[in-house]
């Protein structure tokens, strides 16, 4: 499939009073056409803020600094944040879905009027015919009765329903890409499976991408078919999902699956945690930022500064430079 | 402490939990809210029982009750062999010294104007359990040992610490009295994923080093509650609708909530992924406030007949310690 989305060395920078917090740290990555793709990471690694500058929606003391994305062949950084060409591909062509269904929804209008001034909006409907076709992705995304549920407000709905308002909206102008930011971290399981579900066939119906951004190993090992792996600001590993769970090579990603207990695990297994903590984003080493728990390192970890990605094979790439194969022979899980 | 590893540290019979729903000034009582509707189990000393469900489900209230942080509508609980739902409030303080909650989260749950050492030390003071000062500062010392904290940080404040650091003082604070029984609500789901399991091996350890350590741990996360857990206890709208052991949870679920949550949790491996059968639960959880008549899932159950709508479906043994509340099974 053809190349929709490439962003190329991304930087992203918070000037704080307490220093440049280097939230995204250099990132290229890229997403083909009607693919699914997830970014992973825990809080703090910067996941969230490469999708937010992606769409020009980071604000002071926030800054890109450098970079490009390129969407259909043309670089969207070179565009103002707030001029009328971005205005035109946020929403319409590139769409994201925000972590909290209950605060990313307007609490004083009512459905209809945040769905259908999308409608209006890009795609110039009539308030009649946004109308119709507000109520139709409703009921498209599962809302029961939804030419009767279309004038009522957010906190009228539920959780669950309100994320499903959510996908409608992205959905509304068909756009080439939807960002889902944490769709799921706020809801229970069972709707956590459902919204998955919904989201999976919604893009298989309306052709898009979808990127989904989460700390949630099982959730992209489900649904993804590439996969980024993100620390510090900076992807570590990147390579098809199967690559990643199947050979992972990065010890970050190693240590990730070695400490999450597993649904199908055996009796008895030990969780290996990552000893130590996610290192502060001001004042960064130049080195690698991993290497105070990595247990992995070698002399060349010390000397050198961060890693560039190399290539092992396919689409598999790792930032690093210990030898990870040998020792990763065992089943990484069990 | 009994000689008996093998016997019941606690035993909750029919315990339920309504919040009345008030009007009016006069507050009128319209409704109950049944959190906890007659739940029944076990807990043997040592072992780790798990309450897994989702929100809304009456686990944290269930927790409560045993703690007699509410006062239970109906039911016994029986710790360590004494009826503990209508002590009186200065008999209970006694018995919380042998008792005691870790919490969600670790921000919230601990005083920002404490130092780490005066958390931890707090209960000791309450339940005058050293004699002295110095007495007092060994013990805390102990603690901060016991959870891998550095003895030096004791007059730290909670700000001063990482997230996973400040569970630990939670866990410290939790075992200062040498409780017998330990209510951990939702423990780690307010930690990153690396940190969460450095807390569930502390947790796992702290057992096997404690003997008769007994853990109530509530969660919402069934692979974690599965890996800590000897047996688990899935509950849905205020009832348990199954109890087995962990080992046969993934491999035998027989309830068909249990099998739809279980399907709904990813697992973090591709290949173990494709093959996996998917059971998408229609709807929503409906509110305690007015739940469906009889069995309470049936609505949203796939395996429902008709009579599943009249009939509340006891909690009954297939066999191995095995419960399961469904007409179907």
């Amino acid at each position: 499939m053809a190349e929709l989305l490439k962003v190329e060395n991304l930087k992203t920078q918070f000037n704080t009073e307490g220093g440049v917090v280097k939230a995204v740290d250099g990132i290229s990555y890229h997403i083909d056409e009607q693919e699914i793709i997830g970014l992973v990471g825990e809080s703090g690694c910067g996941k969230s803020v490469s999708q937010l500058s992606v769409m020009q929606l980071i604000s002071t003391p926030g800054e890109i600094v450098g970079g490009e994305v390129i969407f259909e062949g043309q670089d969207l950084l070179k565009y103002k944040a707030h001029g009328s060409e971005m205005r035109s591909i946020r929403g319409a062509k590139i769409a994201i879905i925000f972590q909290e269904p209950m605060t990313s929804l307007n609490p004083v209008l009512t459905i209809n009027q945040q769905l259908t001034e999308m409608l209006e909006l890009h795609l110039k409907m009539s308030k009649k015919a946004a109308r119709e076709r507000a109520i139709e992705l409703l009921s498209m995304v599962g809302i029961p009765s939804a030419k009767s549920r279309i004038d009522d407000y957010p906190h009228q709905f539920s959780g669950g329903m309100r994320q499903r308002v959510m996908i409608a909206m992205a959905l509304s102008c068909s756009p080439k890409i939807i960002i889902a930011d944490e769709p799921t971290t706020a809801v229970d399981v069972t709707t956590q499976a459902q919204l998955l579900e919904l989201m999976k066939d919604m893009v298989e119906r309306f052709k898009t991408s979808l990127v989904i951004v989460t700390h949630n190993l099982g959730v992209v090992a489900r649904y993804a078919q590439r996969i980024y792996i993100m620390y510090a600001g900076r992807i570590v590993e990147e390579g098809t999902t199967k690559d990643i769970f199947g050979k992972p090579r990065h010890p970050y990603t190693i240590g990730l699956l070695k400490c999450i207990p597993r649904l199908d695990e055996e009796e008895g297994r030990k969780l290996v945690p990552i000893e130590g903590l996610p290192p502060n984003l001001i004042n960064m080493p130049p080195t690698c930022a991993f290497l105070p728990r990595c247990s992995y390192k070698v002399g060349r970890c010390f000397q050198e500064s961060w890693p560039p990605l190399k290539h092992l094979h396919g689409q598999h790439y790792i930032s690093c430079y210990a030898n990870t194969e040998e020792r990763t022979s065992e089943p990484a899980a069990r | 402490m009994s000689p008996q590893q093998d016997d019941a540290i606690l035993d909750v019979k029919d315990l339920k939990m309504y919040f009345p729903v008030t009007r009016g000034i006069l507050r009128r009582k319209v409704a109950d809210v049944k959190a906890v509707d007659g739940v029944t189990f076990t807990l043997k000393r040592g072992e780790t029982l798990g309450l897994v469900g989702e929100s809304g489900c009456g686990k944290t209230t269930t927790g409560r009750c045993v703690l007699r942080l509410y006062q239970p509508t109906a039911g016994q609980i029986l710790f360590e062999g004494e009826d503990i739902s209508s002590l009186s409030e200065s008999k209970m303080r006694h018995i919380r010294s042998n008792m005691a909650l870790i919490f969600q989260d670790p921000y919230s749950s601990l005083d920002p104007r404490q130092s780490a050492g005066s958390i931890v030390g707090e209960p000791l003071k309450i339940h005058n359990w050293v004699g002295s000062q110095s007495e007092y500062k060994d013990r805390v010392e102990q603690l901060f040992r016991l959870v891998s904290l550095d003895p030096s940080m004791i007059d730290r404040f909670p700000h001063e610490f990482s997230g996973g650091q400040r569970q630990r003082i939670g866990v410290a604070r939790a075992l200062a009295c040498e409780p017998s029984l330990i209510i951990c609500d939702e423990p780690i789901s307010a930690l990153d994923v690396s940190i969460q399991a450095q807390i569930i091996n502390l947790l796992e350890e702290l057992q096997e080093g404690i003997k008769g350590l007994t853990y109530l741990f509530i969660a919402h996360d069934l692979s974690v509650v599965r890996h800590i857990s000897d047996r688990v206890a899935v509950m849905y709208l205020g009832r348990i609708v199954e109890i087995t052991k962990s080992r046969t949870l993934y491999e035998n679920p027989l309830h068909p909530y249990t099998k739809a949550l279980l399907s709904a949790v990813p697992i973090a491996d591709p290949f173990v992924e494709e093959k996996r059968e998917r059971i998408i639960l229609k709807g929503e959880v409906p509110t305690p406030l007015n739940p469906p008549s009889g069995c309470s899932f049936h609505p949203r159950c796939f395996m429902a007949v008709p009579e599943c709508s009249q009939v509340i479906p006891p909690l009954r043994n297939v066999g191995d310690g095995h419960q399961v509340a469904c007409i179907r099974v």
